[in-house]
């Protein structure tokens, strides 16, 4: 059983992986609390395929992929941010135009280059395994800057996250934070490109942060399960390739979208069964259905109390108290 | 005659101005909200601002809170441009515009009235830890505090944002809609605790819906549509026909009353209002 667990570890090209593919599951994983929070998916998706122009650029011009990519990235990243302040258009169609765009002219570019550029591919559908020394130090330090300086800010950015306008009246810098968090939105995004590629970067910065959200109801312990899905997914994935030879990336996101569907089927909140259990017979017991209302009935039961009371306020009040 | 100027000059002094515009115009992308805005808050002020939907009632708000510039016009907070003195300024959003499945705890959400003070890459102290348990038990949260926000019925959503606001300490409380769609008790609490603010001294300025709570809780009122129909005590605002009709444009519904004085219902039904409420979305 050891010896499972072991062998593969005898190959650099695996401990390699294994280090590199953990730094960039756990910085997309609290990246990713944050692209859940603030609805970035589509963002996600939209930076990493804008990096692609960059990286072809990048190679034509033999200045360093990852610099290429980053430039575009980022830069894509932060247009984005001033499209959806000041755009007359709708955001996510913004999105949608620069985000096929810029991938368009990376095709295009990519095309024009004669023969077969296993890097270039690399990028686009990942090979952690692949990855040099020089890659994963660059992987480390830029995985870094990521984490400490979500580490650092991280009051300031939760309440930006959660009230923009309350955390901006009492003077944060919510615009700068906004940036700011585009920004390592695209560092991020460039450093996993290399592990699991372009198209499925979105799944590794979403799914775990995701599933932790079905699972637990507080910001830390949202960071920490996604990070703890993240890591499981990860190790998991690697040796799921290593043993049966499919693609690296590919084993990882396909182990965090499983445990997002068994997430989706247990979650206390939202899950199938806790539905049933609401309405099966453990419920009689009133302490039971206490505990289940409060866990299954978010959706329905945060609802009841106040916000139907809302309605009639303003008429019903002036009834019930006549000039004083 | 000139000793008596001098006096006069010396009251100006004393009666500090917590907010003051001047002919603001505000508005959002190419549409105006506010116009020709005029209008000197004191200190200590416990001031309402009514006015039918769309009326420009929070725009204002955000202007003084500097959330939006305005397109023209001069505004003054707490004796500086705005966003100076923004650490003593607490905001509070429409219970609407907040995600309330957000995975935050009663005891986060008021501790982030702390946050501009704590400072970056600082954890709270003992006095924000302080801060923070007396503005939940101002508003008597304090046994809900591990709870997430989501859970916590309307009135007790209010409370926690008011104990954010408390928390934070400031000199000025900018509230939009603070007491409405919330239950009798938690209006009541809420009032209580806004007019202690007031009589110490802070400023407190709520836009609100309810003409009763404005005309029996609240010092001074604004009358807002567009732009500043009248401003004075808010009892009498609230009873005077000719205003009313004026800001709300004939849709108010003044009966009188039994009793001999005046019942008036804000005609909340106008401008879509009961589609908005009717529909309003599972997800708050």
């Amino acid at each position: 059983m050891l010896d499972v667990l072991l062998d593969p570890m005898a190959y650099g090209f695996m401990q390699r992986g294994l280090v590199a593919a953990l730094i960039v599951g756990i910085v997309c994983a609290v990246m990713g609390v944050f692209v859940v929070l603030k609805g970035l998916a589509f963002i996600g998706d939209a930076v990493s395929h804008a990096a692609f122009p960059g990286l072809v650029i990048a190679y034509l011009t033999g200045i360093p992929l990852y610099v290429g990519g980053a430039v575009a990235a980022v830069s894509t990243a932060l247009a984005i941010g001033v499209v959806s302040r000041r755009g007359n258009l709708r955001f996510d169609t913004a999105v949608g135009v620069l985000f096929a765009g810029t991938f368009a002219l990376g095709v295009l570019l990519f095309s024009t280059i004669r023969g077969y550029v296993a890097d270039l591919f690399g990028y686009l559908l990942g090979n952690v395994l692949g990855i040099t020394f020089e890659d994963l130090l660059q992987v480390g330090i830029l995985g870094s800057v990521v984490l400490i300086t979500v580490l650092v800010l991280r009051k300031e950015l939760l309440y930006a996250t959660f009230d923009p306008d309350g955390a901006a009246a009492s003077g944060l810098p919510v615009k700068r934070l906004e940036y700011l968090l585009l920004a390592l939105l695209g560092v991020t995004i460039v450093v996993s490109i290399q592990a699991v590629g372009i198209i499925l970067v979105v799944a590794m910065l979403c799914t775990p942060a995701a599933t932790a959200q079905l699972l637990v109801t507080r910001f830390d312990r949202l960071v920490l399960v996604a990070v703890l899905i993240a890591v499981v997914s990860t190790v998991l994935g690697l040796y799921v390739s290593f043993y049966i030879n499919v693609a690296s990336g590919a084993s990882i996101v396909l182990i965090e979208t499983l445990l997002f569907m068994f997430a989706l089927a247990l979650s206390p909140r939202s899950g199938w069964l806790s539905g049933r259990l609401r309405v099966g017979p453990s419920s009689e017991n009133s302490r039971d259905r206490a505990h289940a209302d409060r866990l299954g009935g978010d959706l329905v039961g945060g609802l009841d109390s106040g916000e139907r009371v809302g309605s009639g306020v303003p008429v019903a009040r002036a009834q019930v108290d006549p000039g004083g | 005659m000139e000793r008596g100027s001098d006096r006069e000059r010396t009251e100006v002094v004393t009666a500090e101005i917590a907010v003051n515009l001047e002919g603001v115009r505000a508005g959002y992308g190419d549409r105006i909200a506010l116009e020709d805005v005029t209008l000197s808050i004191s200190t200590g002020s416990l001031l309402a601002i009514i006015g039918p939907n769309g009326a420009g009632k929070s725009t204002l708000l955000k202007v003084i809170a500097n959330l939006l510039s305005p397109w023209a016009g001069n505004v003054s907070v707490l004796g500086s441009p705005p966003g100076t003195a923004a650490s003593r300024v607490a905001y509070i959003p429409q219970a609407e515009s907040v995600d309330w499945h957000f995975p935050v705890t009663v005891a986060e959400v008021v501790m982030m009235g702390r946050v501009p003070s704590i400072g970056i890459g600082r954890r709270p102290g003992a006095r924000d830890r302080a801060a923070v348990d007396h503005a939940l038990e101002a508003v008597a949260m304090d046994d809900a505090r591990g709870r997430q926000i989501g859970e916590l019925s309307g009135g007790q959503r209010r409370r926690v944002f008011l104990a954010r606001a408390l928390a934070a300490e400031p000199d000025l409380y900018l509230l939009d809609e603070p007491v409405t769609g919330v239950d009798a008790t938690t209006q009541e609490d809420v009032m209580d605790l806004l007019e202690d603010e007031a009589a110490s001294g802070k400023t407190v300025i709520a836009t609100t819906h309810d003409l009763a709570c404005a005309a029996h809780r609240f010092q001074n009122a604004v009358l807002v549509n567009r732009r500043i129909v009248a401003v004075g005590p808010a009892k009498d605002l609230v009873l005077d026909q000719r205003l009313l009709a004026e800001t709300y444009g004939g849709h108010v519904l003044v009966l009188p009353d039994l009793t001999g004085g005046t019942l008036v219902l804000d005609d909340a039904h106008h401008d879509g209002a009961s589609d908005r409420y009717a529909r309003r979305p599972m997800r708050s």
